[in-house]
């Protein structure tokens, strides 16, 4: 956690700003800033809540939230070392000592076990130039969901002083491998908070795993998995461990993706010689082939009405996103840019698209505007794949290689701003971000 | 043509009624003898046994190159973003097709594998392309369907872990592992 406060560089310019805390956990990811874009961030101090010492070991609240706040690329938290003043209740709070430091939101909070034994924090957003105060909340959590209450409030922050809803109570899913293809290789699926800590093995095999999805209540995940050396689709309950694999056909069994609305889990199967996308019913768990075509039909993934598919094809001669509306099965192109566009993933609001797009040879994420057809490349790192966008559709996370080794990365919507999630135990890949998770509920 | 007319009518008769009636009944050619291999003579009396043979197989149940020592080559390379067998290897995988007809008790596991560059389910699809590719050539040379199992690994199990030319072109391949 000192590593955290002493990188923090302050509003100054938050510039390749690094925050390993894997102090906690050895094998979660690290979180390394690279660019936060925004010429004018909003300045914010996030002061050290008053933190008895039966929370001894636990991170300092104050810097899980600030880090969240400038991992968005919006804020610039303001260092510790910078502030004049240190309170932690509302009566302690000069406006004017923050004021003149330029600080334009605080965020002040308090702390303690409570009676039942459970952890109790009570914190406070002031509008400082309007000496307001926005937010006054206290939250009742179990001791290990310290974490989690953090992140919550950087939720509540973000969402007070943006007008959009955070997005840093969610997880994300990815695939660990180490010595992949050689006889020693190892793959987990892992789930971590979106900060990347708390990292831990939902499954872990000898053979590959790929395709990590999240049911839309975020309790369950689908994934492919080799184990037994052929492809099979596993559901897993993410709280208890529990698996099922669903049955296996000859030849490709992949690509899980649950619908919005949680019915049905669209799948590629190529049972009849040729992989084609089904869909499967989860109450009778019946399975209805959508695509006929001799080409590849893969990586379908949901329009948020759960009505249409969008998938890619290489039908026209290379692969490009393709829609299929479910009702009367009509397929229409929704790419023509460039010769490789692939694994396409709409934004919350319909109209935007994300995919793997291959210009001059390099695979990079671009981002699509449906309407107006307009295409913007967001990364430039190259062998970019698996794009997954936050549920709040201001980011993505996607995986990409750095000096050889697999890393995630998360870009913003607009390219501007950029942070890396590399794990110093392996290559990770195949992102999921999870839809809006509230364990505290 | 008239000459060839005789000897595929000779052959016929060699082979009798087995051959006959697989060769209508299509696709489901069940593996024939040895001994009716086409050979260069009018005489009709049977061709000589063949001579006692040393094992088609070494230690691991992988094939020799018939009539050597040699272990066959049992990986195919391909282009890149192809799934088409290269002219090079059409011999060795008609040697496998001679083997596994010759085998029917030997069955075979084709995987695919591509390289790291694309999406990985679209490299799933492709990979089982390249298998395929593999195992329509064996049927078409005769080896029953039920003697080969397809995997596609797509990206996941590369031979060599590099990011370059040379690493991804040993990667874009499909294996034959007799069981």
């Amino acid at each position: 956690m000192t590593r955290i406060r002493r990188f923090l560089a302050g509003y100054l310019g938050l510039f390749a700003l690094t925050a390993a805390a894997c102090a906690f956990a050895a094998e979660s990811l690290d979180t390394i800033i690279i660019d936060t874009g925004y010429d004018k961030q909003t300045r914010i101090a996030v002061v050290p809540f008053s933190q008895g010492p039966e929370f001894d070991g636990l991170q300092q609240m104050a810097d899980i939230v600030g880090f969240d706040l400038a991992r968005s690329g919006q804020f610039a938290a303001m260092e510790m070392e910078n502030m004049l003043s240190f309170p932690t209740t509302s009566d302690q709070v000069f406006f004017r000592d923050w004021r003149v430091l330029g600080v334009e939101y605080l965020v002040i909070g308090r702390t303690r076990v409570g009676i039942s034994g459970n952890l109790e924090v009570g914190y406070e957003l002031f509008d400082v130039f309007n000496e307001r105060q926005m937010i006054s909340d206290s939250k009742t959590a179990l001791r290990n969901q310290w974490r989690d209450v953090a992140h919550r409030i950087s939720d509540e922050v973000f969402e007070a002083i943006t007008g959009i809803s955070g997005a840093f109570s969610t997880r994300i899913l990815y695939v660990l491998a180490k010595n992949a293809g050689a006889p020693n290789a190892s793959y987990a699926l892992e789930v971590a908070d979106s900060d990347g800590e708390r990292a831990r093995t939902l499954f872990a095999s000898s053979e590959p795993i790929l395709s990590a999805s999240w049911s839309p209540d975020g309790r369950r995940v689908a994934y492919v998995s080799f184990e037994g050396g052929r492809p099979g689709i596993v559901l897993q309950d993410v709280a208890s461990g529990a698996r099922e694999m669903l049955p296996r056909f000859t030849g490709i069994n992949s690509a899980p993706m649950f619908s919005p609305d949680g019915r049905q889990l669209a799948m590629v199967l190529s049972r009849d010689g040729n992989p084609e996308i089904y869909v499967m019913n989860m109450a009778d768990r019946r399975l209805r082939r959508l695509t006929r075509h001799h080409a590849i039909d893969t990586e379908p993934s949901w329009t948020p009405d759960s009505q249409n598919l969008i998938f890619t094809s290489d039908r026209g001669g290379r692969p490009q996103i393709y829609q299929l509306e479910l009702s009367t099965n009509l397929i229409e192109r929704l790419t023509f840019q460039g010769d490789y566009n692939a694994r396409a993933r709409l934004l919350p609001d319909g109209k935007h698209l994300v995919f793997v797009h291959r210009r001059q040879g390099v695979f990079h994420i671009a981002w699509q505007d449906l309407e107006r057809d307009d295409l913007r490349v967001l990364t430039a790192t190259s062998l970019d794949e698996s794009p997954s966008l936050a549920p709040n559709g201001t980011m993505l996370i996607y995986a990409t290689q750095d000096r050889g080794r697999g890393i995630l990365a998360v870009v913003s919507i607009d390219g501007r701003v950029k942070y890396r999630l590399p794990s110093s135990s392996g290559d990770v890949r195949e992102p999921a971000w999870s839809p809006y998770i509230d364990v505290l509920r | 043509m008239t000459k060839q007319w005789l000897r595929s009518l000779f052959i016929l008769m060699l082979s009798g009624l087995v051959l006959a009636g697989c060769a209508s009944s299509g696709t489901q050619t069940e593996p024939t003898e040895p001994a009716v291999e086409p050979v260069e003579t009018t005489d009709t009396t049977p061709p000589p046994a063949p001579p006692p043979q040393v094992s088609a197989f070494d230690a691991n149940g992988n094939p020799y190159v018939p009539g050597t020592q040699r272990l066959l080559a049992r990986t195919f390379y391909f282009e890149y973003d192809r799934a088409v067998i290269g002219p090079d290897d059409l011999s060795s995988l008609e040697m496998h097709a001679t083997i596994l007809r010759n085998n029917s008790e030997r069955s075979i596991v084709i995987e695919g594998h591509c390289d790291e560059r694309g999406t990985r389910e679209y490299n799933l699809a492709l990979g089982e392309r390249r298998s395929d590719a593999v195992r329509s050539f064996l049927t078409s040379a005769g080896v029953s369907p039920r003697q080969i199992e397809n995997v596609s690994y797509g990206e996941e199990r590369p031979e060599d872990p590099g990011h370059n030319e040379s690493a991804w072109s040993r990667n874009r391949r499909a294996v034959v592992i007799y069981r």
